[in-house]
């Protein structure tokens, strides 16, 4: 099943859309251009909205995070500082800390997010299951994964796609408390190496 | 926290995987560090890639819905440097402007959140107002070439910094270890200006919190947290648990 975007998710790498024209995007969006928005949200729900499902599990409730974050980069293109970092990354970022702001209110709120998990945890993963079947770059990073310590792919995967602190992390691998951060953090630098070599 | 642990929270830093705490001193700390800026640009772009495990179309009504309902928001205007603005004054009409951020617009935000179904764009009315100005308000103090610091020890292991950006016209409380108020009873926080305490919003419950201090900070002398009744007084009925004199901040 292809989602209905016009960009395929397969062609979101950074070689793809670019961050260069993403930030053209980003500087057009800041000026009101609708046209430039609906590239940018052609290019790039896919990768916002995988990983906000990933993480916040629930499907209504993750719609609802990336509609949020894409209003709110509507809202704040102008705001998008190229010298702190890639369009991609901060595209991204808005994204991932609103769900793990998400699941973590839920959590500290006491909502009852355990009624979720029967119903809606299977669906997520299964079409993640496609998704990674369609995209070359996925492939890609499912190589350089093997690249990791399983403590750091753990790690890594925990915080990043559960949402958990490093904290969190370190009481759930049974590590040293302040350890996990080191781990996440060589996870990301192995991964970016691997990643690196392999272009 | 030594410098050197501070550096080696860029990774968690990077996937959100710090609490508030912990990410309002990263963020102070960024500021001031070019090589930390560097590495998360770097390990975000990591990040990135990972991702791409878990691309998932969103379902299609919402790029029509987003599209029809970008027609009812006005982006945001660039932030002219506020190294500029410092030395200026900030005009009444922006100050009543600014007044609406605060620990209110926090509450209208989470609000908000519980409201906005996947099926309106009504709600997208109520976003444009706030919350992602709100979500960025604490960051851009803590990260402001301006920002300077007052920390407070409190009974017990409890700790409160006020970090006020003067070019930001806010300032941002950051607790650790906070006792829950009395029963019945919640903290207030106040903005000194020419010796009169004005409220500046109420703490939200929780030990560790980040919080804006509602008001222009710009121009206030100090900033203080009393106990008072559950809603909170117009001026303080009880003498301040912790008092932040900006004179000695640094």
């Amino acid at each position: 099943m292809r989602p209905l975007s016009s960009v395929p998710s397969g062609d979101s790498s950074p070689e793809g859309t670019g961050s260069q024209g993403l930030a053209g995007l980003l500087r057009r969006i800041a000026r009101g251009d609708e046209e430039a928005f609906a590239a940018l949200y052609d290019a790039t729900s896919s990768r916002l909205h995988g990983l906000v499902l990933r993480v916040v599990r629930d499907p209504a409730q993750a719609e609802e995070v990336t509609q949020e974050t894409f209003l709110q980069v509507w809202r704040t293109a102008s705001r998008y500082d190229e010298s702190l970092g890639s369009a991609q990354s901060w595209l991204l970022t808005l994204a991932h800390r609103r769900a793990v702001d998400r699941v973590r209110s839920a959590e500290s709120a006491g909502r009852n997010d355990t009624a979720y998990h029967g119903t809606t945890q299977t669906p997520p993963h299964d079409t993640t299951a496609e998704a990674v079947e369609a995209s070359l770059e996925a492939r890609r990073v499912h190589t350089a994964l093997e690249t990791l310590t399983a403590v750091q792919r753990e790690a890594l995967q925990l915080a990043y796609f559960g949402g958990y602190t490093h904290t969190e992390v370190a009481a759930m691998l049974d590590l040293p408390i302040g350890t996990a951060k080191t781990r996440i953090r060589d996870g990301l630098i192995r991964l970016r190496d691997a990643m690196g070599v392999s272009r | 926290m030594t410098a050197h642990d501070i550096h080696a929270l860029s990774g968690a830093y990077a996937v959100d995987a710090l609490d508030d705490i912990e990410r309002a001193r990263f963020e102070e700390h960024l500021a001031v560090c070019a090589d930390c800026r560097d590495e998360v640009a770097g390990l975000r772009d990591s990040a990135w890639m990972l991702a791409s495990l878990t691309d998932t179309a969103p379902p299609p009504e919402m790029r029509d819905r987003l599209l029809a309902g970008i027609k009812e928001i006005r982006p945001l205007p660039p932030e002219t440097a506020p190294r500029h603005r410092a030395d200026d004054t900030v005009a009444p009409s922006t100050e009543a402007g600014r007044r609406r951020f605060g620990w209110r617009t926090f509450a209208a935000a989470a609000a908000v959140l519980a409201v906005v179904g996947t099926g309106t764009v009504a709600a997208v009315e109520l976003i444009r107002d706030d919350s992602s100005q709100t979500l960025t308000t604490a960051e851009r103090v803590l990260r402001a070439d301006d920002a300077t610091t007052v920390a407070v020890d409190l009974p017990g292991k409890a700790r409160a910094r006020v970090v006020r950006s003067v070019s930001e016209n806010r300032a941002v409380l950051v607790t650790s270890g906070m006792p829950a108020a009395p029963s019945g009873k919640v903290y207030e926080l106040w903005l000194q200006h020419d010796n009169v305490m004005v409220p500046a919003g109420l703490m939200p419950k929780g030990s560790d919190q980040t919080f804006v201090l509602e008001g222009d900070a710009g121009n206030a002398s100090a900033a203080g947290i009393t106990v008072e009744p559950e809603g909170g007084s117009d001026e303080p009925t009880s003498a301040p648990i912790a008092l932040f004199d900006f004179s000695q901040a640094t």
